[in-house]
């Protein structure tokens, strides 16, 4: 069943570029995508701490290389965030003037390639799907981007190229780590082989270092940021929902997966660093954010300073925040995938987002102004939505944190400070939203309309699953925690 | 059964056969010798799976002690036959050109001999596959130089290629006389010219070693310019450029491979000197670092897979210096599709427009097939996922790490960030400028096969690489046994 999710997409994308109809075949396969993962969530054991619908394919008995995919409950909650935003971003993509086919191939190809990162145990299978991104992301923005879009894709597809060839280094690194007899690329053989202490202090410190830049690059970690918000502003809305939504977190996703159970001692040794780095993201990249003039790389900022929380959580080490990173995961992909789509919708009608040119939309597109007002509100992070119990459980894990630290220490400061990284986010997302939606109409937008009634379904499938899991939070830490208790309670 | 040696009698026979019927038979049409050429040589290939092993090299004599028919050498074997095989698929296609650039009285003549000398060709890379002894290995090495002389020539009348021949015939001639000066001191040290007593003889304290080392150098300025490693990698681009371009892509993997193939058999007895590592790893990392950033300005395609094909040696030459003749085969095999993938889509592309990056603009459009050949071709020498380049450039790495070959991988890290772009500059050529012409491209049955089965090649050795490294398992241990006792 597991299989059929990751293939799914892929598969049409491939139906696709054969010639079949694109919107149509596109749509399917991410309802079917949904619906599967749906079911998959429904059958999932919450309990149970190990990967389940566990299939596997041995490929090299000698590297001990095998197509092994499974979800636990860490994953599920990405797989479900991937195929939400995958149905979003196929139903809110428009007229296609050219390439038709490709465009929507490439959407599916992204999306494909996130599900099977996330849904990988084996190490090599979880880098290459990830990579499997990587050229349509190039053609994307590339070929139906606008604004400054060729630098934006050389720019893009240049850092992840690094970062992932960093990451692909420390993979090895960690594969060489462990003793001849017990190397493998399955993750589950290299928690037994952690678990006996036989990855070393020192080589841990390496890898980690390596996993962090190589990751953080793909996650836009300060000071490796400076590719997301020209890619995001250059690209068309639906790439930019995947890829920030989802394909981002694929570098948050690996630190929790690989980091905490395998690396204890090389989280502990760079947490200062890491602490240093993401305050960076918070508060510098917050105020860059408050100085933007136009809609879409305000956008692009705001989604480079959110990881920041979740990278918060992840170096706090403790359960809650480790948990509440996840579950911010989840909620921010939803909400910066809604934002983008309004974005994107508003840039097709006006043709500028300019926040100066803009204003008064909210008369005549009241649907639009409501739907950004509350994905504004949830990337806020308000009571209610799934952003707001996920940044509460982050602050609360970071102040208390999993190290045993004295007294006054980095992490207290960290949370005050990140604390007010939420003051920044509501200026700089209040102010867009009063300079899109709010004030006096200009003449030119006088004939604008309002979403046509079929947009609305994914607005309202965002929203809807945003609100649903801001009033039950419980519902994924129930499966989310398990995956992570021996290892934060050994670590403390 | 078949004996080795039999197969490469029967691609010399098939060769002298084909020149024959250049000779004497006019009027017929050429290109049923290229089919000929093609089906003798995929019989050679299939002959090759049913070949009886040779003697155990310590007690091989004779003829055997200069001939060896182990795993690594029938592989080669079938590599070279392959390569020739799609080198000759290239030809038919190429045939025009040749036919109006080499105009005499009759209406085809010479295009029989552009056929016939791969296969001769092919043979010395066969011969030099096995070659376990230096004279034999300068003599085959020699067959297939002389045999690319006239090749790359070929078209002579265009200014460029003749450039290139000259080119290519001075600097080749000085890189054979490196060798055979380096062979005589290797000799006048050790007193053996077979790599297996030669091993021993150094293994004794009495032999001079720094004058058998000076020796291996001369032999490694030699196959560095093979190879294309700097710094004797100046004649690549003009050659590659000037030349036919069906002969380029023979240039690039062909002899590129019996290069390496070479490099392996000859390291292998002065692994235990350590100053040799060192110096590998200079000339690697030179290589990448020139190749590279000279590939990054490139406009013109046949130009640019020149300088790609350099920095592809400075990534087998890592493994080259980390002792790790499997990552070097599997770097070589996914080489081999990759680079014959590219090559066949800029043959057919450039008779239409030209070689320029520019001229691809808005193949997605005229030819979706040969576009997408193209990206998997780009993508694979880039080193995406699910592609055998990816996996190549894997192994590679994974045994500079294993060594921690720090300075290794940071400029392999480097670089490949640099080729990424070089590459997709051709992906984005394709695909998202538009064209100056619409009408459609037409690529013949044949060459849309002979693309389909690398593509899928190319695909399925990205996931399943099993069958290359089962292969080459034994080497692979021989070749660790060999680095380990060098420690």
């Amino acid at each position: 069943m597991l299989l059929l999710v990751i293939f799914c997409p892929i598969v049409a994308a491939i139906v696709i570029m054969a010639g079949a109809p694109a919107r149509k075949t596109a749509l399917v396969a991410s309802v079917l995508t949904l619906a599967i993962t749906l079911l998959l969530l429904a059958s999932f054991q919450g309990s149970q701490r190990d990967f389940q619908h566990v299939t596997s394919l041995s490929l090299s008995p000698e590297w001990h290389l095998s197509f092994t995919t499974g979800v636990d409950g860490l994953s599920m909650v990405m797989v479900l965030l991937a195929a939400i935003v995958t149905m979003a971003a196929v139903w809110f993509t428009g007229e296609i003037d050219r390439h038709k086919n490709a465009f929507y191939a490439c959407l599916l190809l992204i999306s494909g390639g996130a599900i099977g990162a996330f849904a990988s145990i084996d190490l090599f299978f979880f880098y290459a799907f990830h990579e499997l991104a990587l050229i349509p992301t190039f053609l994307l923005i590339g070929i139906w981007g606008s604004g400054n879009r060729t630098a934006a894709a050389w720019k893009i597809t240049i850092y992840l190229a690094i970062g992932s060839f960093i990451l692909l280094i420390g993979l090895i690194l960690l594969y060489q780590s462990v003793p001849v007899e017990s190397r493998s690329f399955d993750m589950r053989a290299l928690k037994a082989a952690a678990a006996l202490g036989q990855i070393s202090a020192d080589a841990q410190r390496h890898i980690y270092l390596l996993l962090l830049i190589g990751f953080g690059i793909l996650i836009s970690l300060f000071p490796f940021h400076t590719w997301a918000p020209e890619a995001y502003a250059s690209a068309p809305a639906p790439a930019a929902m995947l890829h920030a939504g989802v394909l981002k977190k694929f570098g948050l996703y690996g630190l929790l997966r690989l980091a905490i159970p395998l690396l204890p001692d090389g989280a502990r040794h760079w947490t200062n660093l890491l602490v240093v780095l993401l305050l960076g993201n918070i508060i510098y990249v917050g105020l860059v954010t408050i100085a933007q003039k136009r809609l879409d790389w305000m956008l692009g900022y705001s989604s480079v300073m959110h990881m920041g929380y979740i990278f918060l959580g992840i170096a706090s080490a403790n359960i809650l925040g480790v948990t509440g990173a996840t579950v911010l995961m989840f909620a921010h992909g939803l909400s910066i995938a809604l934002l983008f789509a309004i974005a994107g919708e508003l840039r097709r009608r006006t043709g500028t987002l300019v926040l100066d040119d803009l204003g008064g939309l909210g008369k005549v597109m009241p649907f639009a102004g409501l739907a950004f007002g509350l994905g504004a509100f949830a990337a806020i992070g308000l009571p209610g939505f799934a952003n707001f119990a996920a940044e509460v459980m982050i602050f609360f894990g970071a102040f208390k944190n999993g190290w045993e630290l004295e007294r006054f220490h980095l992490f207290q400061i960290a949370t005050v400070l990140g604390l007010w990284g939420v003051v920044i986010s509501a200026v700089y997302m209040l102010r867009a939203y009063r300079k899109a939606f709010m004030g006096t109409l200009a003449a030119r937008w006088k004939d604008l309309v309002d979403l046509r009634p079929g947009l609305r379904v994914p607005v309202t499938l965002l929203v809807g699953a945003a609100l649903c899991y801001g009033f039950f939070p419980q519902s994924f830490v129930r499966i989310i925690a398990p995956a992570f208790r021996p290892y934060l309670s050994a670590s403390k | 059964m078949i004996t080795a040696p039999e197969l490469e009698i029967a691609v010399l026979i098939l060769g002298m056969v084909i020149l024959m019927f250049e000779a004497f038979a006019a009027r017929m049409d050429k290109r049923l010798l290229a089919f000929a050429g093609i089906l003798g040589l995929a019989t050679v290939l299939a002959a090759s799976f049913f070949v009886v092993p040779s003697p155990a090299a310590d007690q091989a004599t004779g003829f055997w002690s200069f001939y060896t028919a182990d795993s690594l050498s029938i592989f080669f074997k079938r590599f070279a036959l392959l390569t020739t095989i799609f080198v000759l698929i290239m030809m038919i296609d190429y045939a025009p050109v040749v036919r109006g650039s080499v105009v005499t009285g009759k209406v085809q003549s010479a295009l029989g001999e552009f056929f016939a000398l791969p296969i001769f060709t092919c043979a010395g890379l066969m011969y030099m596959a096995s070659a376990i002894d230096f004279i034999f290995i300068f003599v085959s090495l020699e067959l297939v130089t002389i045999s690319f002389y006239v090749l790359v020539s070929f078209t002579r009348r265009n200014p460029a290629t003749l450039e290139a021949g000259v080119k290519y015939l001075v600097l080749s001639a000085l890189s054979t006389a490196f060798l055979v000066y380096g062979i005589t001191w290797i000799f006048g040290a050790t007193g053996q010219t077979n790599l297996e007593r030669i091993t021993v003889a150094l293994a004794n304290s009495d032999t001079d070693r720094s004058a058998a080392l000076f020796g291996m150098v001369l032999v490694l300025v030699a196959l560095g310019f093979k190879i294309g490693a700097v710094p004797f990698q100046i004649w690549v681009p003009d050659v590659y450029q000037g030349a036919p371009t069906p002969v380029t892509a023979y240039l690039s993997v062909g002899s590129k491979a019996a290069g390496f193939v070479v490099l392996l058999r000859v390291l292998r007895p002065f692994l235990m000197l350590p100053q040799m590592q060192r110096l590998l790893v200079l000339i690697a990392i030179l290589t990448l670092i020139y190749g590279n950033l000279a590939a990054l300005p490139q406009g013109n395609l046949k130009r640019l897979l020149a300088y790609s094909s350099v920095a592809h040696a400075g990534y087998l030459l890592i493994g080259v210096a980390c002792f790790d003749g499997g990552a070097v085969i599997f770097y070589l095999t996914a080489y081999l599709l990759m680079t014959l993938l590219s090559f066949a889509v800029l043959v057919i592309v450039s008779q239409q427009t030209g070689d320029r990056i520019s001229d691809f603009d808005g193949l997605g459009k005229r030819s979706p097939f040969l576009a997408f050949a193209m990206l998997i071709g780009m993508v694979s020498l880039a080193g995406i996922p699910f592609t055998a380049g990816f996996l190549g450039k894997f192994f590679i790495f994974y045994a500079a790490i294993a060594q921690r070959q720090l300075a290794l991988v940071v400029v392999g890290v480097i670089t490949v960030a640099c080729g990424f772009y070089y590459y997709l500059k051709v992906v984005r050529a394709m695909y998202w400028q538009s064209a100056a012409a619409v009408d459609k491209i037409p690529v013949s049955a044949l060459s849309r096969f002979a693309m389909s089965a690398l593509i899928l090649a190319i695909l399925a050795l990205g996931i399943y690489p099993q069958p290359i490294l089962k292969a080459f398992e034994p080497t692979r241990e021989r070749i660790a046994a060999t680095s380990t006792i060098t420690r």
